[in-house]
């Protein structure tokens, strides 16, 4: 079942520009981005490593303050972390209690939020059952492999139910085979959930098989460069999808733009 | 197999204070001299030396002034100490002058408390041992909160933790392992305090005994009550660390996962 992205805007970033000052240094990290993010989409950006992706996305969530511009969620601007977010970080065994079980884990946050005890062990059911970690609800998580743990904190993400779920290179330090298995994972409960997704990484491969759209960053101060549609059937898999003439197309088309990004190249609208 | 790992364990257990036992026993048993009595000697004297009435009335005080002084020290310095890690501004105000206080040592402020609380009450006893196990705590709780995990931080606000789930769970949690090398170094030091607080003036406690056998020329007395509190220390360290070791199971695991990646 493709998902068709609604026509409501989830994500609004307007504008949003990013100094970083102090100690008589000036640092303009993100020069000014703005786009949208539909109800239900899967957008990927990437762009070369000191691009500021990750100030970019600590910006969203609301974990940094912007210099100026605006994040809209829902409708609402986004000044401290919001509710409707949820965040998968790259340090997945760092971002996991590790005094708490992989169940506990899951669970903190909807108690937090308020969610009555018997939808919430629903939830925490799904989720672990979704992410295949129905068996190891009871382990704690460094009993658990990388990529299991991350599988965790996906799992945590998607029980909080968040209008967006943003991800921060989550699958930087996991092994390729595990990575492969990771971006199916998100691309079947992003299907099936039918959550909106906000996928940060550095891998050009990675953003050109799991997005629908790839937004591809300048480097410092950050702007877009192109807001590449990805035109590729909905039904990806790793082998069949990646061998097709035109994943080669696009994932050609955006790693020279990535490589422009790196050679300082910026749209000739900007100056 | 089973019952042959604990024999072997427990051998490696007792086997050195035996044999130190044993070598006092026996390098002691025909000693004529006044202060260096037969060890023999000194076992004999224990029972009297420690009977029921000297156990309720100085043993058992002491032990209750050494918990509610180590009890006090850890609420104050978890809660301070978590206020200080969490502040970088309170941090900045605050260092030098704890820094201060901590070169202090606890023995030497004795006097001066029981110049304020008296010499014969509980306060003085309880405040001195109180100081001195204050600052192993409180600065490893300002170390454990400074070095909690940014992501961890980070996760707990995005997932919009209350502010008091945030303290319970991530906060106390988070620097626990730190807190209870504070609180294991506490522990002795409290014992220390818990004599010598009793030196100045005191005519009851377990460290008042001490000195009132020694002043007496009760020489195996006074070596009883040194055993007795060698034996207090131990079991209040073994104590220690079967709390230790189920609260802090999680730290342990996590540790030997580390070391096995």
């Amino acid at each position: 079942m493709p998902t068709v992205p609604g026509e409501t805007v989830t994500l609004d970033v307007r504008g949003l520009k990013k100094v970083y000052d102090g100690h008589g240094r000036r640092v303009e990290a993100i020069g000014g981005l703005t786009f949208e993010v539909r109800q239900g989409e899967l957008v990927c950006i990437v762009g070369p490593s000191g691009a500021g992706k990750t100030t970019l996305l600590r910006c969203i969530a609301g974990l940094l303050g912007v210099t100026s511009g605006q994040v809209i969620l829902d409708g609402t601007p986004v000044t401290g972390p919001p509710a409707g977010m949820a965040v998968v970080f790259q340090e997945y065994g760092r971002s996991l209690f590790p005094w708490m079980t992989v169940r506990q884990n899951v669970m903190l946050p909807l108690r937090e939020k308020g969610v009555p005890r018997a939808e919430r062990q629903a939830l925490v059911d799904s989720a672990l059952e979704a992410v295949g970690l129905t068996d190891s609800a009871r382990a704690h998580p460094w009993q658990l492999s990388g990529g299991m743990q991350q599988r965790v904190a996906i799992a945590r993400a998607v029980a909080y139910e968040p209008s967006v779920l943003l991800m921060d290179e989550p699958f930087a330090a996991v092994d390729a085979q595990t990575r492969a298995e990771l971006e199916d994972l998100v691309r079947s409960l992003w299907h099936r959930l039918g959550v909106t997704v906000l996928f940060v990484t550095h891998d050009i491969d990675e953003a050109v098989y799991l997005g629908q759209r790839v937004l591809v960053l300048s480097n410092r101060p950050t702007i877009m460069l192109e807001d590449v549609p990805i035109d590729l059937p909905d039904e990806r898999d790793q082998l069949g999808t990646r061998s097709t003439p035109r994943f080669a197309e696009l994932r050609g088309h955006v790693y020279a733009l990535v490589q422009m990004a790196k050679k300082g190249h910026r749209p000739s609208s900007e100056d | 197999m089973r019952v042959r790992e604990v024999a072997t364990q427990l051998f490696f257990t007792l086997a050195l204070p035996v044999a130190l036992l044993l070598t006092w026993w026996v390098a002691s048993a025909s000693s004529t001299s006044f202060f260096w009595p037969p060890l023999s000697e000194i076992v004999r004297a224990f029972p009297e030396a420690w009977n029921a009435e000297r156990i309720t009335g100085d043993v058992l005080p002491s032990l209750a002034r050494f918990c509610l002084g180590y009890a006090v020290a850890l609420v104050v310095g978890v809660g301070a100490g978590s206020a200080i890690g969490l502040s970088r501004n309170l941090r900045s105000f605050l260092e030098p002058t704890l820094e201060f206080f901590r070169a202090i040592p606890p023995p030497v402020l004795v006097p001066i408390i029981a110049l304020f609380s008296g010499y014969t009450g509980w306060t003085a006893k309880v405040v001195t041992i109180a100081l001195g196990c204050l600052w192993p705590v409180l600065l490893n709780a300002v170390e454990g909160v400074r070095g909690l995990d940014e992501v961890l931080v980070d996760t707990a606000r995005c997932y919009r933790l209350r502010w008091r789930t945030r303290l319970l769970h991530v906060v106390l949690r988070g620097s626990s392992p730190q807190v209870a090398t504070g609180a294991r170094q506490a522990l002795s030091i409290g014992v220390i305090l818990m004599v010598i607080s009793e030196l100045f003036g005191a005519n009851r406690g377990l460290g008042a005994s001490i000195v009132q056998f020694q002043r007496s020329f009760a020489i195996p007395q006074m070596w009883t009550g040194i055993l007795l509190l060698g034996f207090i220390g131990f079991v209040l360290s073994v104590v220690f660390r079967i709390v230790e070791y189920r609260s802090l199971a999680w730290y342990r695991g996590m540790r030997r996962a580390e070391r096995q990646v």
